[in-house]
């Protein structure tokens, strides 16, 4: 069985590609890269004119609530989710209930996915014992189950000698930590960013500096240990100066940030839509200005969502008290390539190494590549479709995005993994 | 012009016209009270409901009597006892209430934003009664009013606000009030009970009582809760009232003769203002709450009575 994509703009950052090219994928490898390659018969031929094809995009932090919150997402309809927003591989984070914290439901994970999974799931294990920040999890079983990385995100692990030993601990498995870099306690009972409009509304704030502390301590430990440190979800200036200059002195860390810590900031907290609430918050311009900067000189190594489904009831009372998170499998790359991409502020061969060969880098997954031999997954963009965003027909269970109602220029056309053609 | 809001949300979102109506409809409505039959018809046959989340006697109690001598019926809903025990979420309680189409609800939470939730989710006339440490409106106009009976007008006049500026929707709501029309105002306390970046509200900061209360026509003293002092804010309630509170020394000795004091109660007598100055001749404390009143009918008679209601 075979598949041949023809005339759109390959964009292969892995291998320096940018130009018009066919793609030939044989059963679920690509096979090779040329101009006006004959269809072999019975070959599948995809027109992709005016269209841009790139290495399968990779989302290493999501939320895909299976098993224990059903009824906010499933392994199939998260999944279905990223193959509609053009990934074709997520890694899921371990706050499930039961949380991923032993290989069974790792298993479990892993079986949903196999079943009736859209895209690639990888798991990622918990670091302690039920997020409790007191015991470290089984980790090297985890690993052996197949988890790509360890993280209690959604919690800082705060005694900073038990996460020093996760870190040793998980030295010879070569995932690394990723750390969800909170401090409890300057962070503790806020709902937004610290700052002009948290003072305006009477709102609990949580401080720049809740992030920042942490960073550094993890960079700290990271050097202490030779460990390779992830940090999850960066929002502030303070923290993306840290990595850079943790990643001058050649300390193993690596960052991502979310498409929403880039396009928003805390004024979009104003009308208190709870929508607008996740952790980290909603940061300062100048937070969402160091960030771009740094994901553009490499800083910061990959973009995730950090997809977070809450049903509607979890997210329309009272704003202090509603549930932290947004969806964005859906919206991610609508949003980069209109308000990123379409300005000329990112170039696109910069977003697509961002969210394919980086993140496969970065957590040693398959992909990220079309090289001859790579896996088949591809995600081919349409730069020119002009759409609204409108959560009621999200493929994904919730619809708690502050995207909804968005015009924008630019979404994924056609989502394959495996070589089969996963969305539409 | 006339009103033209669904909902008194907050302060912020005012006109300084939108304001002085406000202030201009509870002056001529303060005579009521010394009537000897206190019922005028305006609010016949409308329904008002106190929908209160938080405990609250003087504010609850000040739109219960507002609403029943302006002839409307008013039905307190509170928190404790009610469905919100059994679990019910605020927006389904919310709308439960505006199934029985009430044509207002007066609103107190203690979340930030509730009030203006709960505007967007009901048809009917919303009023912001107190959101968490957002906004106060109705407190803030009684507040101008009293200080308008007082000093004749608004502009050029400085106040300084004392206290908890950090949790307090009251300090925000006035803030705003003040600001457009015309006052300066100084905020003064701990630093810990200073939310960052306040200065650009346009106030100005004192961390000293002393400077603060200099030649200002009005002191706005706040109530400190009592449980800042866990949340590590400050040392103990001995040490803020020694550096914070109000005692006839301090005042005779920094402030104007003429200056009011302010106090939104209920009053920790003892903690920031000592009994003396409380209940002594600067003080308007229960002037303010006269006035509550009449600004609260002022506010159900503007929202609810003005779209082909009766007169006052």
């Amino acid at each position: 069985m075979s598949l041949l994509i023809r005339n759109g703009r390959v964009v292969d950052p892995a291998a320096s590609v940018d130009g018009v090219q066919d793609v030939l994928v044989a059963g679920d490898r690509i096979e090779r890269l040329g101009r006006e390659l004959p269809a072999p018969d019975g070959a599948t031929v995809v027109d992709a004119a005016g269209k841009v094809v790139c290495p399968g995009f990779i989302d290493i932090h999501v939320h895909l609530r299976e098993p224990g919150f059903e009824y906010k997402e499933t392994v199939a309809s998260g999944t279905r989710a990223a193959a509609a927003g053009g990934f074709t591989a997520v890694c899921c984070m371990a706050n499930t209930h039961p949380v991923n914290d032993n290989r069974s439901i790792t298993d479990y994970i892993r079986a949903r996915a196999a079943m009736d999974g859209a895209v690639r799931v990888y798991p990622i294990g918990a670091v302690t014992r039920g997020l409790g920040g007191k015991e470290l999890a089984e980790l090297a079983e985890l690993a052996e189950a197949g988890c790509v990385a360890f993280s209690d995100d959604g919690k800082c692990v705060m005694n900073a000698a038990l996460y020093r030993r996760a870190m040793e601990y998980t030295l010879p498995f070569g995932a690394p930590v990723i750390s969800h870099a909170e401090d409890d306690h300057l962070a503790d009972g806020g709902a937004m960013h610290e700052g002009v409009v948290s003072t305006e509304l009477g709102m609990p704030g949580v401080p720049a500096a809740a992030e920042d502390v942490m960073v550094a301590r993890d960079i700290l430990l990271a050097e202490l240990t030779g460990a390779h440190l992830h940090i999850a979800h960066l929002s502030t200036a303070g923290a993306v100066r840290l990595v850079r200059e943790a990643k001058a002195r050649g300390v193993h860390v690596t960052a991502e940030v979310t498409p929403h810590h880039l396009l928003l900031t805390d004024e979009a907290v104003r009308a208190f839509d709870a929508n607008t609430k996740m952790n980290p918050p909603l940061r300062s311009r100048r937070d969402a200005e160091a960030l771009l900067e740094g994901l553009l000189d490499g800083t910061i190594d990959c973009i995730a969502t950090d997809h977070a489904p809450h049903a509607q009831s979890e997210k329309e009372g009272e704003f202090d008290l509603a549930a932290f998170g947004i969806v964005g499998l859906e919206t991610a790359v609508g949003l980069l390539l209109d308000r990123l991409v379409r300005p000329g502020i990112l170039p696109l061969p910069t977003l697509v190494a961002r969210l394919s060969r980086d993140p496969a880098r970065l957590l040693g997954l398959p992909g990220g590549s079309l090289a001859p031999g790579a896996p088949a997954d591809l995600t081919i963009l349409d730069p020119a479709a002009e759409w609204t965003v409108d959560p009621a027909r999200f493929e994904s269970r919730s619809r708690n995005t502050p995207f909804g109602g968005w015009r924008l220029t630019g979404r994924p056309w056609k989502t394959i993994v495996g070589g089969r053609i996963a969305w539409p | 012009m006339g009103w033209s809001r669904k909902d008194l949300v907050s302060m912020q979102e005012l006109e300084a016209a939108e304001i002085l109506m406000l202030v201009d409809t509870a002056a001529s409505l303060q005579e009521i009270a010394g009537r000897e039959i206190k019922k005028v018809p305006a609010l016949r046959g409308k329904t008002i409901v106190n929908l209160f989340y938080e405990s609250s006697t003087r504010t609850r109690t000040s739109f219960e009597i507002a609403g029943k001598w302006l002839s409307a019926d008013v039905i307190n809903f509170s928190a404790s006892g009610s469905s919100t025990a059994k679990g019910e979420s605020f927006i389904d309680t919310a709308k439960n209430i505006a199934a029985m189409s009430p044509d207002v609800v007066v609103v107190r939470h203690s979340s930030a934003g509730a009030a203006e939730i709960l505007a967007r989710a009901l048809p009917c006339s919303v009023v912001n009664a107190g959101d968490g440490a957002h906004e106060h409106p109705t407190q803030a106009l009684l507040d101008l009013l009293t200080i308008r009976e007082h000093k004749g007008h608004f502009e050029g006049l400085s106040v300084a606000i004392v206290g908890d500026i950090a949790h307090s929707r009251v300090a925000r709501s006035n803030i705003h009030g003040m600001r457009k029309l015309g006052m300066t105002v100084t905020v003064a306390g701990p630093p810990t009970l200073i939310p960052p970046f306040v200065q650009e509200l346009g106030v100005k900061v004192s961390y000293r009582l002393e400077d603060a209360i200099r030649d200002v026509d009005v002191i706005m003293m706040l109530r400190l809760q009592q449980e800042r002092m866990t949340a590590g804010l400050i040392p103990s309630v001995r040490e803020y009232s020694r550096y914070w509170g109000l005692t006839l020394d301090k005042l005779v000795a920094h402030a104007r003769p003429d200056v009011l004091i302010m106090h939104p109660g209920p009053v920790n007598r003892g903690v920031e203002l000592s009994p003396e100055v409380a209940d002594g001749p600067y003080s308007v404390i229960l002037d303010q709450v006269a006035k509550g009143v009449a600004v609260r009918m002022g506010v159900l008679f503007l929202l609810a009575g003005s779209k082909g209601g009766g007169e006052a």
